[in-house]
């Protein structure tokens, strides 16, 4: 069963939408029992890294979600903020994150750019993945991006004021800066590449 | 590249989009589900919606029109009109929309935007101001509200500041002078707004054509446009589609998505 993480302000309904359109079912998890059944995680993200940790460790759902990510393989797809805490920081609040990838969460040049970004941007996805995804353009709502140590975890960029990681990928895990649930059809077709995946192909 | 944003603008009533003229005089157009899934699949970068009874009818917003709009159409979208408390912005976020609007509430209680960007996120709060010309404050606009029928004596620069630095994501500007004449947007509003805020700003009020658009989008720095009478007033003698319009900004140097991006 597709599971999406539902916690205090994250868009988790927006995601069950979108995954439903597919005509996929899936299920909410608010605990961490709710994962070990998981063929595929979701985990959504509105709001700050640090708010989004806090709400993951209020639930006790960490251990679980480390276990099921890191050690059954199981594919995860992370948005937005569920992009972000998996680096080991994020400069927003100076937030200490999952450190699943290595690397750091940066903010945009205000200077440069206006912060927050805000609308759709074109991305260029740079290497091949098991997971599909054509060039396009793909609703973006973020101060802050990811700064990854290892390149090759780079799956997607854009520019704003200058490129960034706009999607990354390592094994089993993915995960958009951009909102794919509501970035029309581009973002349907690469959630449906993502919840296509079995363990087989990763 | 970040490409500007088209938003199509709904007025609600009990479930159906209805199209005003400054204000008043509002006709009935289509149902707001049928309408939000025709303009997606058109190739709209954005909703937004105003359950515009909500506050004088004192009730909180429509949920169930919003829940019906999330199950089929996935651009963002943004609801406004009645949204009174935090709880009255999480039950339209759970609803499924990304971000909720506030205008007169705001303007009551201004603490509203601290604590809606706390709880969800800057970029869940969209700070909508209707504003026109005056000569009473040092910007010469000042803010109205409840419908523009009260002025608050407000200086709308100083307003959009503090709305920034209180917290909100984005700021949408709504020129009473100009909203319904189908005239164009308000360029000198929206310069002052860009020279004194760094959030995005949205423009609202005035857009009838697709040149309106380029204007706003070559000699501004707004991100966003307002749209509503030229995509389906029945008012008007001829309506643009989305991807003409888009098409005329991609062929005028502006940097849009493509209507059909698959």
């Amino acid at each position: 069963m597709i599971k999406i993480i539902n916690y205090k302000a994250g868009n988790a309904p927006s995601v069950m939408h979108a995954v439903n359109k597919l005509g996929y079912s899936a299920e909410f998890a608010f605990k961490s029992e709710d994962l070990l059944s998981a063929s595929h995680i979701i985990l959504p993200g509105v709001g700050s890294a640090k708010a989004t940790i806090e709400s993951l460790n209020e639930l006790n759902l960490i251990n679980t979600l480390e276990e099921m990510v890191l050690a059954k393989k199981v594919p995860f797809l992370g948005i937005c903020v569920g992009l972000q805490i998996l680096f080991e920081r994020s400069e927003e609040d100076d937030a200490d994150c999952l450190g699943w990838l290595k690397g750091k969460v940066v903010k945009f040049d205000s200077k440069k750019v206006r912060v927050p970004q805000m609308g759709w941007n074109k991305v260029s996805f740079v290497k091949q993945t098991p997971a599909f995804a054509s060039d396009d353009y793909f609703y973006f709502v973020n101060s802050y991006y990811a700064v990854p140590e290892d390149k090759t975890d780079v799956w997607g960029a854009a520019d704003y004021g200058g490129a960034f990681t706009a999607a990354i990928q390592r094994g089993n895990i993915f995960a958009t800066q951009f909102h794919a649930e509501k970035s029309g059809e581009a973002g349907l077709s690469l959630l449906n590449n993502f919840l296509k995946l079995t363990r087989e192909d990763l | 590249m970040l490409t500007k944003r088209l938003i199509a603008c709904f007025d609600i009533i009990g479930g159906r989009v209805t199209k005003a003229v400054q204000f008043q005089d509002n006709i009935d157009v289509a149902p707001a589900e049928e309408l939000a899934k025709s303009m997606y699949d058109a190739g709209i970068d954005e909703l937004i919606f105003y359950d515009i009874t909500a506050s004088s009818e004192k009730r909180s917003i429509d949920i169930e029109t919003v829940k019906k709009v999330a199950k089929n159409v996935f651009i963002p979208f943004t609801v406004g009109g009645g949204l009174k408390s935090l709880a009255d912005m999480y039950e339209a976020l759970k609803a499924g929309a990304e971000k909720v609007s506030v205008d007169s509430m705001a303007v009551r209680n201004p603490d509203i935007i601290y604590q809606g960007a706390k709880a969800f996120g800057s970029q869940c709060v969209v700070l909508s101001t209707q504003v026109k010309k005056t000569n009473k404050t040092t910007s010469g606009y000042e803010v109205f509200i409840d419908g523009a029928r009260l002025a608050t004596g407000m200086d709308a620069v100083e307003w959009i500041k503090r709305g920034e630095s209180l917290g909100a994501g984005e700021i949408c500007l709504n020129s009473i002078d100009k909203d319904g004449t189908l005239s164009g947007y308000d360029l000198e509003l929206m310069r002052l707004a860009e020279s004194s805020v760094n959030i995005p700003l949205i423009a609202s009020g005035g857009g009838g054509t697709p040149e309106h658009l380029k204007t706003l989008f070559t000699e501004t720095q707004a991100q966003a446009a307002i749209i509503s009478s030229m995509l389906y007033s029945p008012r008007l003698k001829r309506n643009f589609p989305v991807s003409e319009i888009k098409k005329y900004l991609k062929e005028n140097g502006v940097c849009v998505r493509p209507p059909k991006a698959y």
